[in-house]
């Protein structure tokens, strides 16, 4: 039996804060944002899918963003069950190599998005089955980086 | 029988086995239907593991969206799921005005609304003719096309292009409506509407096509949400995900449809909910033709958009699954990073979940029904 919670942004940070209060919350446009680092992101997730009250099962989208502070990974996700929606992000500590634990035991989507945000940000991911390059060539640098320099300046920014 | 014994003394039967081997399907394959590279290993006919190898036509879409003004960034994303131009087209639109707050006018969303719904009915037509022909029929590929050129016309006449439409941007659309366009749009729906009982009397009940379908590489609900698979392939598994029914945009509000969703996952389920989808589309079309109001066909925008700083996340349902374009922004004219989250990548990767056991020309079958396009993939 499963019974449905929805929760509201507000709601959802109440829950979490009292769990989690060393994480930082953020109200973000849309979504509750959290931001964790790597020594609890796998505890974090874990419980984000395992609560019943929370129940996040669904992982929408995750991407590898180069922020001006940290190179992160942001995770959106979603209960098919209870409907509610939140973002959580991971932020790296070292800039020069840059780790953070696999989610993809807990969602397996997280596998192929995770190689993506390797080939093209560097993030590397401990424990993942198969981190190889997704798109391209060993030899390449790493294009989304904020730092990375466009030999033909096709892009620039 | 002397002859046979004799042979089994040299070879024992029970202990003749076939090694493992590797065969690549593709890159060019004509069941991949585009430039995708399997690595499949298999034992006999048996397929033992299924990888994608896939970057053939990776063409940085998000890393060039880094240097592009707001309104030049849809023109690249008809280049992904070609398929679904418009709706991606849409939801970077969409995006954007959300971010800035605007409000379009009521006629941009029944004029989006509309062309989503032809988009997805091409998508869906041209899917059926292309996997029917994987499955053998070759008549499909005739029927399809020619109904799928009544659309293409349709959107020729309304912005120019067939397959690139290029035609939402943000704030509105490019041009109004041709003033044939519902007259069209009509005759459209009258004559497909008789053609798509055609479409299931050559495939949907042939037995051939149920013996290589039904059983056949069945994905779980919960499988189909572990790994993100949307659209209708995670709806035939009972995944409710439908972003039109969840979280409407533009006119989705106004109208009534039903979300079919399927219980068994196999093939068979997959093919059924895009027929499925297809009578929906055209109802969906029927319930908005005549009530266009009245009115702009864009939003005041200003020329060069400038998106306040933050996070902004706009969900579409393409004719895939679920596209979600991410926007950050850090209040300049181009943003700072824009991911795609597209549809086929998620799905292709739970093929080799499910294709595991199966004879490769289940895999076959599988890929069909999944209805991948390789330039949604590589991005």
């Amino acid at each position: 039996m499963s019974i449905s919670t929805y929760m509201t942004n507000e709601e959802l940070t109440t829950f979490l804060s009292v769990k989690f209060p060393e994480a930082e919350f953020r109200q973000g446009s849309q979504y509750l944002e959290m931001i964790v680092t790597n020594s609890t992101l796998h505890m974090v997730a874990t419980f984000l899918k395992e609560t019943r009250e929370l129940a996040f099962d669904y992982l929408m989208c995750l991407s590898g963003v180069d922020f001006p502070e940290f190179l992160t990974v942001v995770y959106h996700l979603e209960s098919t069950s209870n409907k509610h929606c939140m973002v959580l992000k991971a932020k790296t500590e070292n800039r020069e190599k840059p780790v953070l634990d696999t989610v993809c035991d807990i969602w397996p989507t997280a596998e192929f998005h995770e190689r993506e945000v390797f080939d093209l940000l560097g993030v590397k991911f401990n424990y993942h089955p198969d981190l190889r390059r997704l798109f391209l060539g060993d030899e390449w640098g790493f294009p989304l980086r904020k730092d990375y320099v466009d030999d033909v300046h096709i892009v620039e920014r | 029988m002397t002859e046979l014994t004799e042979l089994e003394k040299v070879i024992p039967t029970d202990t003749i086995k076939t090694d493992e081997y590797l065969v690549n399907m593709g890159p060019q394959h004509p069941s991949t239907h585009g430039v995708l590279r399997l690595l499949v290993k298999l034992e006999g006919e048996i397929v033992h593991n299924v990888q994608p190898d896939i970057g053939y036509i990776h063409s940085g879409i998000e890393k060039m969206s880094e240097a592009l003004s707001y309104t030049q960034i849809p023109h690249l994303t008809d280049r992904m799921d070609y398929l679904s131009a418009h709706m991606n087209n849409e939801a970077v639109a969409l995006c954007v005005e959300n971010a800035l707050q605007v409000e379009v006018p009521e006629r941009v969303k029944y004029i989006r609304t509309i062309m989503s719904e032809l988009q997805r009915l091409a998508s869906h037509q041209l899917w059926w003719c292309a996997s029917g022909m994987d499955l053998g029929a070759l008549t499909t590929f005739f029927y399809g096309l020619r109904d799928r050129e009544d659309i293409l016309d349709i959107f020729e006449e309304t912005c120019g292009a067939r397959l690139t439409l290029n035609y939402s941007l943000p704030g509105g659309v490019m041009f109004d409506i041709h003033p044939n366009f519902q007259r069209k749009v009509k005759d459209f729906i009258k004559k497909f509407r008789k053609k798509l009982p055609e479409y299931d009397k050559l495939i949907t009940g042939n037995v051939i096509f149920t013996e290589r379908t039904k059983g056949v590489g069945i994905l779980t609900k919960e499988d189909a949400i572990a790994f993100g698979v949307t659209g209708p392939t995670g709806r035939a598994s009972g995944f409710s995900c439908d972003v039109r029914k969840h979280i409407p945009y533009s006119a989705y509000p106004y109208v009534k449809f039903e979300e079919k969703l399927g219980t068994e996952g196999d093939c068979y389920t997959r093919w059924v909910m895009r027929m499925d989808e297809m009578w929906e589309s055209l109802s969906i079309i029927e319930q908005l033709i005549d009530n266009i109001p009245e009115g702009d066909y864009t939003a005041k925008m200003k020329g060069v958009i400038k998106l306040p700083e933050g996070e902004f996340y706009q969900r579409v349902e393409t004719a895939r699954g679920e596209l979600g374009v991410y926007i950050i922004s850090d209040g300049k004219k181009n943003p700072y990073r824009v991911k795609f989250r597209s549809p086929g990548f998620s799905n292709l990767f739970a093929i080799n979940h499910i294709a595991k056991g199966w004879k490769i020309a289940d895999l076959v079958a599988i890929m069909a029904t999944f209805d991948l396009v390789i330039p949604d993939i590589d991005r």
